[in-house]
């Protein structure tokens, strides 16, 4: 059971990739603000996934109960998620401020209009 | 991810939040569960379908794979496979995270604070300042947002840019 | 939406509730999960689901856009104070035991209050969030009529 009881962070790994993925080759702002969030909450898997002790529960005093997964990733994941999405709220507002201020929200043609101010000068 | 539509994205996304809140109601996780449910897949999503409201629905290129970037991103996804071979087992009693403060916080909770919820008692007593940290976080997020779409907007946008390889490009000159 | 029919009756039953349940999740954060930020976003959900069917305008009577301002900033302002009191009455920054006399019964009191903080703030900003991003949307729509 040696490397095999690390399958958990080889999924963790995998969804991470996928949205670093799609941070880093897509265009639109938008969806490189969804991979930005698939990216989060792949970490927030792997923290969990890390604090669970098997044949635990619930971190949640009962009486008969012996063994409590660990409360302290819980309590990092919990601010994590919320100032993920302060986080995502901010970047929305900055996609449609430029939008209206640039009518586009694609990189190329954002970096060509650049290009163009640059030729043109 | 593929999909050029991006509502079809958003809504890929609300289901991939809500399932990685079962998989943490399975990990032993309830409040975390909890608060990824109902801000993944709630709040998230509402806000993305504000924004897809005001910005186009469409990504403008057809999605041809991005060669360098695929490598990139290959790279760095074996580098940390390689890391987690040094990982400890998972679920394991005996691994350095469950040692140290966490058994502490365990044992003493119900002692110190006469409260069940040990998650609860770590984020608002023992741990107090990283939630006041995480307030002012939050009401930055709102001064931020306020700032950026709170003005009341005047002059009318600028037209949409198509690409240069296609139609026309135009800007609106009434500024 | 408001002329639908089974939409005005199914949110009529569910709003209600789903704001009770939000303030069931925030006082009892204590002994099942739960807590202030979960609260906080159900609490906004059910105003945003007020919102969509019944529209901005009325949802935007019901909780006035000053309101969201000021209770986003008495949300963090009584966490601070919780803080403060602990000061001055002896102890360090955010000592809950010089609060009461019965150190179990200070801790849950300074739990209760903290979290009462953080989930009023949370549930104005995630509110505010909706309203902002909808009123550009209005005004955005109003300005393409006049062009």
């Amino acid at each position: 059971m040696g490397w095999l009881g690390l399958y958990n962070y080889w999924i963790v790994v995998v969804l991470m990739m996928i949205g670093f993925y799609t941070v880093v080759s897509r265009g639109n702002m938008a969806k490189k603000i969804i991979g930005l969030n698939l990216f989060q909450t792949s970490a927030f898997i792997m923290f969990i996934s890390a604090g669970k002790i098997l044949g635990g529960s619930t971190p949640i005093y009962q009486e008969g109960t012996e063994i409590y997964s660990n409360p302290l990733p819980h309590v990092l994941i919990l601010t994590a998620i919320v100032v993920g999405i302060a986080t995502t709220a901010v970047g929305l507002a900055l996609a449609v401020r430029i939008y209206e201020n640039f009518g586009s929200i694609e990189d190329d043609l954002l970096n060509e209009d650049d290009l163009d101010d640059e030729t043109s000068t | 991810m593929r999909s050029r539509d991006l509502f079809t994205a958003v809504m890929l996304f609300a289901i991939y939040s809500l399932l990685s809140a079962a998989l943490f109601a399975v990990l032993d996780a309830g409040d975390v569960a909890l608060t990824e449910a109902a801000v993944g897949a709630g709040i998230s999503t509402i806000l993305m379908l504000a924004v897809l409201a005001l910005v186009p629905r469409k990504e403008a290129e057809a999605p041809r794979p991005n060669w360098p970037a695929l490598t990139v991103v290959i790279l760095t996804g074996a580098v940390l496979i390689y890391a987690t071979l040094d990982f400890p087992e998972f679920g394991n009693p005996d691994n350095p995270v469950q040692t140290h403060v966490g058994p502490y916080y365990v044992q003493e909770t119900y002692n110190d604070m006469g409260i069940p919820n040990m998650v609860a008692a770590v984020l608002a007593s023992y741990r107090s300042i990283d939630t006041m940290g995480e307030g002012f976080v939050i009401l930055t997020a709102g001064l931020a947002v306020y700032a950026l779409l709170g003005t009341r907007r005047r002059k009318p946008r600028i037209a949409p840019k198509k690409s240069r390889s296609g139609s026309l490009e135009k800007k609106a000159a009434d500024r | 939406m408001r002329n639908n029919g089974i939409l005005r009756v199914v949110a009529r039953f569910l709003i209600p509730l789903i704001m009770l349940f939000a303030l069931y999740i925030q006082f009892h954060g204590e002994y099942s999960p739960g807590g202030g930020f979960q609260a906080g976003v159900v609490f906004a959900a059910a105003w945003i689901l007020f919102a969509l069917i019944y529209g901005l305008d009325s949802a935007l009577d019901v909780i006035p856009e000053r309101a969201m301002y000021v209770l986003m900033l008495v949300g963090v302002l009584i966490y601070c104070a919780v803080g403060i009191a602990g000061v001055v009455l002896g102890g360090h920054f955010l000592d809950y035991r010089p609060l009461l006399d019965n150190p179990q019964y200070a801790q849950q009191f300074g739990i209760v209050t903290v979290e009462l903080g953080i989930g009023i703030t949370v549930a104005t900003v995630t509110m505010l969030f909706f309203t902002m991003f909808v009123q550009r949307k209005a005004d955005s729509d109003a300005l393409e009529e006049h062009d």
